[in-house]
């Protein structure tokens, strides 16, 4: 046994060094492009500088600012009312809605923004409609607008304020309500002066993640015309080519994104006192009245219906009629969206791992404040990591380009790193590590130490360790990391958009690249294998019941 | 008579959780529900509160009709003030705003103010600002008393008060409680599977077995003079020998005959007699006549558990420095108080 024992704390100083390395190198892909932002920022050009503030910075900020607090406001109205509805209330159809009111997740915002513009804009077939029956259309809210662009992302990000408001509606357990009605409280006013207040950290979390999905947005504004940091740094990077500017609108947005950020690890760490700890028995419905019972019903299902059904009816319709569209360049578009997450997920499972698997072994100060910078990706929009990601790659380039030039003269190769796969799986482990991190580290915390123990104590240790026990307990785990990397690859698109090699272009670009034309109907096609797949971890996540995301 | 149940029945799909259960609590006094688990004791307590609606049977409460099959007055209107098994302490709220969430008919200033007389009373005033998770368990509970004790309820429940504090601390705050509660003179009734935990707090006792009540006793009565073999068996300790009645308080055993008041059964009837381990007395002088078959040391005194010559067990209270060796033989008196005796 001590001899066991021993030889087990003689690796463990052995190894101490080499996953330290590891998880400060896994760090760099999302350290590097805030290094570099943080850089650009305090050394500010003048020139960029006087540029920006006077014509840019103040329309973009505005337009972000009423984008996210209308955003804010409205997904968590939605999200609360229906959370409440379907954990607390009875009415016709609930234990439908309480998963069906998920799926909205499946719709990436930038579908649900073409869908709706396609739909709704002054030549789709809703105001056509309007104009062969009333002669007008004009009296018709123009629909690529800011409040345009906040009501399609409300619809996309509602659900994060559902599922996390719901599990505090559901875990609270009955006993705090029925607490307050032997205080002398009706049942509606108990929720009103218990519940809600008790569900708020997880509603202000929820609220700050469909705001930083907001600051993230690329795709959705770029659709409603809509000038907000994302676009702006997408224009800079691309029409402007000015590094620069791309560079300080990162460095301004992202201190936005810090607050929502803040906001948001604030929110659950309030959350952790809250937990009811009787939860045993499940809490007697309100019973509505049958005027309110029709209404509940008739809210929920028009929220399904704007969210989910109507888009997926309409991208179903186009689809079939572009269906001329499918020839052998889709062969192309798919292989490479399909290349493009399976590689993601491949690059990130395995880092994930690596990073959980240290933090089991080696678990310090240190490791943990490894894995939040290395984590912390999922927060920071794809446009700041994207021109993050490139600008450091682009100076490796030049000066690799330079020293090559010294030694061979004109007839050196060129050198072309920035175009590269390598640089666009940087970008993504960098903005999807914790997609991949979080269900592997929640699977090892569930293999007990004892079960370690008992395995060591029997004589396996090491990586007969990891391969008899830990692998074969974690596989599960792993493949849900695995999915949902893959997929949020197949959805993702200002990193591809601004990193990916010429010409690869892949079904999210293709979406893209239709929209960009105002060809709504032709992205259709593309868009529904996007939606196809985006339906996997929706169906995970309701198959595990309401979990916390 | 402020509290008043008769013949109360609530049929869960599975079982029938109260099979007919009355009784009735004075005014003032504090009452206790005792039963093992699932005898339906709970489910008591929460039809009282009007938590769970009745199928047959009467609530009443002042006279006043408070539940009967249809009918169910809302929690919020019965005056009933409740202490939850986990406290149901509201997370959100300081412990000043949770005694005083019941009071919203006062003023602002008002409420307060009687929050911290509450917060006053059960020794908590230095902790009025603080969050219920600063709070040790003890703690959690004299607030979560304080809370329903604000409004100044008319009865207050408690549902399992001590049973998530360890064994130190329940016996130290039943007392508090039972002082809380008879300084506001307050009417009460708890819940409890723990016997100790129901005779340091209550006046008026009733076990339960089955949805139903054994025996609404003093704690002194339940103990000296069960009503039924059940109670006999839950309350307390003791072992039951076979005899016969041959007279008025007279019941003939193979230890001799045991005289004592009580045992109004027909001479000539098999009975079981009920020996408590303090009705069992150490005797050097008596010719009676045990072995030492266990002995387990309790401090001041030991209990011993001995055998008969003809092979019965006894159980038998004996003060400390009698040190018995197992296998000895000492001499005992049977002596008790009251003959409680069952028929056969």
């Amino acid at each position: 046994m001590s001899k066991h024992g021993a030889s087990a704390l003689a690796t463990h100083h052995k190894l101490r060094l080499t996953p330290s390395v590891v998880a400060l190198v896994l760090c760099i892909p999302a350290l590097a492009p805030l290094l570099v932002i943080a850089y650009a920022s305090f050394s500010p050009d003048t020139e960029v500088w006087k540029h920006l503030s006077q014509y840019v910075l103040p329309e973009v900020t505005a337009n972000t600012l009423l984008l996210v607090a209308q955003v804010a406001l409205l997904s968590g109205v939605l999200g609360t009312a229906l959370a409440w509805l379907t954990a607390m209330c009875e009415f016709p159809g609930r234990r439908f809605f309480e998963w069906a009111l998920l799926l909205p997740l499946a719709v990436p915002a930038y579908v649900l923004a073409f869908v709706a513009v396609g739909f709704l804009d002054y030549a789709g077939p809703f105001q056509t409609l309007l104009r062969e029956v009333f002669g007008s259309s004009s009296w018709f809210p123009r629909i690529r607008s800011l409040g345009g662009a906040a009501f399609v992302l409300s619809l996309a990000t509602y659900p994060y304020v559902y599922l996390l408001a719901r599990s505090a509606f559901l875990t609270q357990g009955r006993r705090a309500l029925e607490a307050a009605q032997s205080l002398g409280y009706g049942r509606v006013a108990a929720s009103w002066k218990v519940a809600l207040p008790m569900a708020r950290p997880w509603i202000f979390a929820g609220i700050a993640l469909t705001a930083m999905e907001t600051l993230a947005d690329f795709g959705a504004v770029y659709i409603f015309n809509v000038r907000t940091f994302t676009t702006a740094i997408y224009g800079a990077w691309f029409g402007m080519r000015s590094v620069n500017t791309a560079l300080q609108l990162a460095g301004v947005l992202m201190l936005f994104v810090l607050a929502a950020f803040v906001l948001e690890r604030r929110s659950r760490a309030n959350a952790n006192f809250a937990l009811a700890r009787d939860v045993s028995r499940e809490s007697p419905r309100l019973v509505l009245s049958p005027v309110m019972r029709r209404f509940a019903c008739a809210f929920a299902a028009t929220v399904f219906a704007i969210a989910f059904v109507l888009p997926v009816i309409q991208l179903a319709i186009w689809a079939y009629e572009n269906i001329g569209d499918l020839d052998v360049r889709y062969i192309g578009f798919v292989s490479r969206s399909l290349l493009l997450a399976a590689s993601a997920a491949a690059v990130i499972v395995a880092a994930g791992f690596v990073l959980a698997y240290m933090l089991r072994r080696f678990p310090s100060k240190l490791s943990h404040a490894v894995i939040r910078v290395a984590t912390m990706g999922y927060a920071i929009p794809g446009t700041v990591l994207a021109v993050g990601v490139l600008v450091p790659i682009i100076y490796l380039n030049n000066t690799f380009q330079d020293l090559l030039r010294d030694w061979f003269g004109d007839g050196a190769p060129l050198l072309m790193f920035q175009g590269t796969l390598v640089a666009v799986l940087l970008g993504y482990m960098a903005r999807f590590l914790a997609v991949g991190f979080n269900p592997i580290e929640s699977g090892l915390q569930r293999i007990t130490r004892s079960v370690d123990e008992a395995a060591i104590s029997l004589g396996v240790s090491g990586t007969a360790l990891l391969r008899q026990i830990h692998l074969p307990l974690l596989r599960t785990s792993l493949a849900t990391a695995a999915t949902l990397v893959f997929v949020d690859v197949m959805k993702e698109m200002p990193i591809t958009l601004i990193v990916r090699p010429f010409g690869w272009d892949t079904l999210a670009i293709r979406v893209f690249e239709m929209t960009a034309e105002g060809e709504w109907q032709r992205a259709a096609l593309p868009a529904v294998a996007i939606v196809l797949a985006g339906l996997i971890p929706v169906a995970l996540l309701t198959r595990r019941g309401a979990h916390v995301a | 008579m402020w509290l008043e149940l008769e013949s109360v029945v609530r049929q869960f799909p599975t079982r029938r959780a109260l099979d007919g259960l009355s009784f009735r609590l004075p005014q003032g006094s504090i009452g206790c529900l005792l039963g093992p688990s699932g005898c339906g004791k709970t489910t008591a307590l929460r039809a009282i509160a009007g938590f769970e609606p009745v199928d047959a049977g009467v609530i009443r409460a002042h006279g006043k009709l408070l539940s009967q099959p249809g009918f169910s007055a809302p929690p919020e209107e019965r005056r009933i003030g409740m202490v939850f098994q986990d406290y149901a302490l509201f997370p959100h709220l300081n412990v000043r705003d949770n005694v005083a969430f019941g009071l919203h008919r006062l003023a602002k200033s008002a409420r307060e103010a009687r929050a911290l007389e509450m917060l006053e009373i059960v020794g908590l005033a230095d902790y009025a600002m603080h969050f219920p998770h600063q709070l040790s368990g003890g703690q959690q509970q004299r607030v979560a008393l304080a809370r329903a004790l604000a409004p100044e309820p008319e009865l207050v429940l408690l549902d399992e008060p001590f049973s998530s504090l360890d064994v130190d601390l329940r016996e130290r705050l039943g007392a508090e409680v039972r002082a809380v509660l008879k300084k506001l003179n307050a009417t009460a009734l708890l819940v409890t599977h723990d016997q100790q935990e129901a005779f340091a707090v209550a006046d008026i006792v009733g076990v339960m077995r089955d949805g139903r009540l054994e025996q609404w006793d003093s704690p002194y009565n339940l103990y000296h003079r069960p009503a039924t073999r059940f109670v006999a068996d839950f309350i307390g300790q003791g072992v039951f020998i076979p005899g016969e009645v041959v007279g008025p308080g007279e019941v003939r055993t193979e230890l001799g005959v045991v005289r004592a008041s009580g045992v109004h059964l027909q001479p000539g009837r098999p009975v079981d007699l009920l020996l408590r381990p303090d009705d069992v007395i150490h005797d050097d002088a008596s010719p009676l006549r045990a072995e030492v078959c266990q002995r387990s040391f309790r401090g001041a005194e030991f209990l011993y558990t001995l055998k008969t010559q003809s092979g019965a067990i006894l159980l038998s209270l004996v003060p400390s420095h009698h040190d018995h060796k197992i296998g000895e033989h000492i001499g005992i008196r049977i002596e008790p108080d009251h003959v409680v005796a069952f028929e056969r």
